[in-house]
């Protein structure tokens, strides 16, 4: 069973292909690794045996047919922010815990239109807000990594950390995931998975519960950079139900992880020798960008001079956009409902009972920088330095094809760390929050270890709808790094 | 900018009203706290010089397309209302607002 689950999703297609394994089997063996992980990772919010197994099946028969899409009977997890039909979307939040979507969002519907197989919903911090998937409503997801010889429990980051911690522990071959400041590439360094955030406008968003719609961009994980780029081919594309998805054409980027870096020019950004950071960042940094000098590409030193205020301009933008989406929570239309004798006090109880803290503050913050007398000094403060974050990676992106930077400040840390400030929670993105601002593609790969075992990761920024370099840059990393470590919670380490 | 006012528990409660999310007494004073330093850390964005730079308020690249204007969607009624918490009928039941 090890084996089927080891398999990656370009290795598992050839394998269904040659009828070597059936779908039914390989969904099955991930459903067991479920069964048999869960209690100890919660990386679900929901498993769906039934419906798998029933897509497992038309996979198989497409595929004697010769038929069958690119994701045929392939096994993933879809973070629990995608509205999937007929199968309950909490989006991590009590507020939405008996949500029933009566439509399926487009980058899930095409991934089914593509074949693939849904195990289940996964956990994430509530309403993708956080960088360590324990603000969840439904309980915290645990890393499967540990440190060499501790058995404390490490948060797999956030927010898409139970789609990330699914993917490492082997129970799914690729998952899905969001990204609004990092969310999807900060667990996937934190987890030693691949994890892409695509342009902002490259996947749909419909159907994905909005958190901040200037920012939010679904991505995929996989244990592969070539894994990851089947995916994203499966989920982007135009959609006219987003306004803000291009239409443009869906380049092959499993193709594009071939191409090399010969003669790519690699950006080296000096503003993220960040105070403080780990030596073995900083080494790791370096050691990626001789890997990359090796293969070919030039290294560039550059300047993105806006980058320190990344952060504190994302934590304007991003709750002001989340104190308007999240008013929709009423309780009157959908989700919770707590009684009460009048109509406002519906709404405040309703709310208050729905919306954990992380999310309470959020909303205040927005609803605050949004308010009369504020809005000038706070919201249009940022909106401005945004312009001149973007005019940053606009204008290094004329002298550079790529940058390369770390993914994140620090290995995984406890569960329980960094909560009782949450400014220091904050700091975790400063990495990926500036390409989340400017709405260029970025990828974390898995690239060494640190001195405890725990996997670290480097993070790939291209140019606007140029994923394919970003594949390319990153399966040169990946060749490199030969990255082969795994977690100490996965299938096989229960025998 | 302009808010270097440290907040009171009184912003709180307005800012709280507003987003209509009900909060207790000890609650305010603990988002006091928190609100307040997320803001003090905010105002670092008061040493960049943004004059003369216009706001960005999407990076979206994507233009509105246009589309000939007929019906698309419609006539779910039931899809629309299986979520709602209460119901009678075809509608959405509140508490009475009105005597």
């Amino acid at each position: 069973m090890t084996d089927t689950l080891d398999f990656t999703i370009a290795g598992a297609r050839n394998a269904l292909r040659a009828k070597t394994i059936s779908a039914r089997e390989l969904t099955e063996a991930h459903l067991a690794a479920i069964e048999a992980l869960e209690p100890s990772l919660n990386a679900f919010i929901t498993v769906t045996p039934e419906t798998a197994l029933a897509a497992a099946d038309a996979a198989d028969g497409a595929l004697a047919r010769g038929e069958g899409g690119p994701l045929a009977g392939i096994p993933l997890a879809i973070k629990d922010l995608f509205c999937t039909n007929g199968i309950r979307t909490t989006a991590g939040s009590r507020i939405l815990e008996p949500f029933v979507p009566p439509y399926e969002s487009t980058v899930t519907r095409q991934l089914l239109r593509d074949g693939a197989v849904f195990l289940g919903k996964a956990n994430l911090d509530e309403f993708a807000m956080g960088s360590s998937t324990t603000t969840s409503a439904f309980g915290p997801t645990i890393n499967p990594w540990q440190r060499q010889g501790s058995n404390t429990q490490l948060v797999p980051g956030g927010s898409s950390g139970g789609s990330a911690a699914a993917v490492a522990s082997g129970m799914a071959l690729g998952s899905t995931g969001t990204d609004t400041g990092g969310s999807i590439r900060q667990p996937a360094s934190f987890c030693g998975i691949v994890g892409m955030k695509p342009t902002y406008g490259r996947c749909s968003r419909f159907g994905v519960v909005a958190f901040a719609s200037s920012l939010d961009q679904p991505g995929p994980f996989a244990r592969t950079v070539e894994d990851a780029a089947i995916l994203l081919g499966s989920m982007a594309g135009h959609d006219p139900r987003d306004s803000t998805s291009m239409d443009w054409p869906v380049p092959d980027y499993a193709a594009a992880c071939r191409r090399g870096v010969k003669g790519l020019r690699i950006g080296v950004p000096r503003e993220y020798h960040a105070d403080g950071m780990p030596a073995e960042i900083e080494r790791l940094w370096q050691q990626g960008l001789d890997w990359l000098r090796d293969a070919g590409a030039e290294i560039v030193d550059v300047s993105l001079p806006h980058t320190k205020y990344g952060l504190a301009t994302y934590y304007i933008v991003a709750p002001a956009e989340c104190s308007s989406n999240l008013a929709r929570y009423d309780g009157v239309r959908f989700g919770l409902r707590v009684p009460a004798q009048d109509l406002t006090d519906l709404y405040e109880e309703t709310r208050a009972a729905g919306f954990g803290a992380e999310v309470r503050r959020r909303i205040l913050i927005g609803t605050y920088v949004l308010s009369a007398g504020y809005y000038d000094a706070y919201y249009l403060k940022a909106q401005k330095v945004r312009a001149l974050i973007l005019k940053d990676f606009t204008d290094v992106f004329g002298q550079v094809d790529a940058l390369l930077t770390p993914t994140a400040p620090s290995a995984a840390f406890g569960v329980g760390e960094n909560m009782d400030d949450p400014v220091k929670m904050y700091l975790n993105d400063v990495f990926t929050v500036p390409a989340s601002i400017a709405g260029v593609p970025g990828i974390s790969v898995p690239a060494g270890l640190d001195g405890d075992g725990l996997p670290l990761g480097l993070q790939v920024i291209g140019k606007h709808f140029d994923e394919e370099t970003v594949f390319a840059v990153g399966q040169a990393l990946e060749s490199a790094a030969g990255f082969s470590a795994k977690p100490q919670i996965r299938v096989g380490s229960l025998r | 900018m302009a808010s270097a006012a440290p907040l009171d528990d009184a912003v709180v409660r307005r800012i709280a009203r507003l987003a209509r999310i009900r909060l207790g007494d000890e609650e305010v004073s603990r988002l006091r706290g928190e609100l307040g330093a997320i803001l003090g850390w905010i105002e670092q964005l008061n040493e960049v010089d943004v004059s003369g730079v216009d706001p960005l308020a999407s990076v979206g690249q994507a233009t509105l397309a246009m589309r000939a204007d007929f019906v698309t969607d419609g006539d779910q009624t039931e899809a629309v209302l299986a979520n709602a918490p209460a119901r009678a009928g075809t509608f959405y039941t509140v508490p009475k607002v009105v005597e």
